[in-house]
């Protein structure tokens, strides 16, 4: 399975480190909505499908990616930087950041 | 910041170091390995939104302007820096006081400066077989088109880090930790020898 780092292109599944489903929402830390935590701790979604996944491209750059994996085939159809904010293959970065830094 | 210098630097290679011819090299030599011992080698980081002050520094420091693109960079024989992550650069020199250097101009509100003289040594392997050896040990595109003279790449090689530079177009430096360095070296060596490698 390849995995295309938005960085380094595409590179073997062995350099990256799978770090969870990417569907979970955290609830803030001060949160005392136990349903919220377990949801976050247990509930999975499980799908035979695409699902939304975060890895870490661990044996290269180290970025966190935000990966849509298809269950059934490995299929990768996106990967993104996690913080959505580095471009990668543009400008060392920066440029997509401030965008977004704008829009916020 | 406490510059360390070493009088009189030891290489980690030293008892695996055999200069001389090697292997198969009775119809010639296809692989030259060599230690650069570079004085310094520095790791720079900016933080979100600061890379161009980054790169800005970069260039005032070596004179050395980067190129945009991830895994861009450049060599001019004596200074070499390359991007190997977002907003992150490996920069090498002949001479020692890179980092020192560095401190001046990369303030705290740009970015990091992390002085990795000692924790990582540059291996040279060039020669027309170069990228074949290099693809016994990484997974990655080796060719030209791919991995232009002066880019650099994060890789690793059984789960160690390795940053590689291709430094003319059958050349590539490659930083490896200090203390996986003779392992490596020896595997090197191994993989060069069917074609005959000479160390330098």
């Amino acid at each position: 399975m390849l995995i295309t780092c938005p960085y380094c292109g595409p590179r073997d599944v062995i350099e990256f480190t799978y770090q969870g489903d990417g569907n979970r929402e955290r609830p803030d830390s001060a949160s005392q909505n136990f349903e919220a935590w377990n949801a976050y701790v247990y509930d999975r979604l499980n799908p035979a499908g695409d699902h939304n996944e975060i890895w870490q491209h661990s044996g290269g750059c180290r970025a966190h990616l935000r990966v849509v994996r298809n269950t059934l085939t490995h299929e990768i159809s996106s990967v993104a930087f996690v913080r959505g904010d580095h471009q990668g293959r543009g400008d060392h970065g920066s440029a997509a950041r401030r965008k977004a830094e704008d829009k916020a | 910041m406490v510059e360390r210098q070493s009088p009189e630097p030891l290489s980690p290679l030293e008892p695996e170091f055999h200069v001389g011819s090697h292997g198969n090299f009775e119809h010639g030599v296809e692989i030259i390995l060599t230690e650069t011992r570079p004085g310094s080698i520095v790791q720079l980081a900016a933080w979100p939104g600061e890379e161009k002050k980054l790169i800005a520094a970069i260039r005032t420091v070596t004179g050395l302007a980067l190129p945009d693109g991830a895994g861009g960079g450049l060599s001019d024989g004596v200074k070499s820096v390359f991007g190997f992550a977002p907003g992150k650069f490996t920069v090498a020199d002949e001479a020692e006081g890179l980092a020192a250097a560095f401190a001046k101009v990369v303030t705290p509100a740009i970015g990091t400066v992390t002085d990795l003289s000692h924790g990582r040594i540059a291996i040279r392997i060039a020669g027309p077989k170069a990228e074949w050896v290099l693809a016994k040990f990484f997974a990655i595109d080796f060719a030209l088109p791919a991995f232009p003279v002066g880019a650099g790449r994060s890789t690793t090689h059984h789960d160690i880090f390795a940053q590689i530079q291709r430094t003319s177009a059958d050349q590539f430096d490659i930083y490896v930790f200090r203390s996986f360095a003779r392992s490596f070296w020896k595997a090197l060596c191994h993989a060069s020898e069917e074609v005959g490698y000479e160390v330098q």
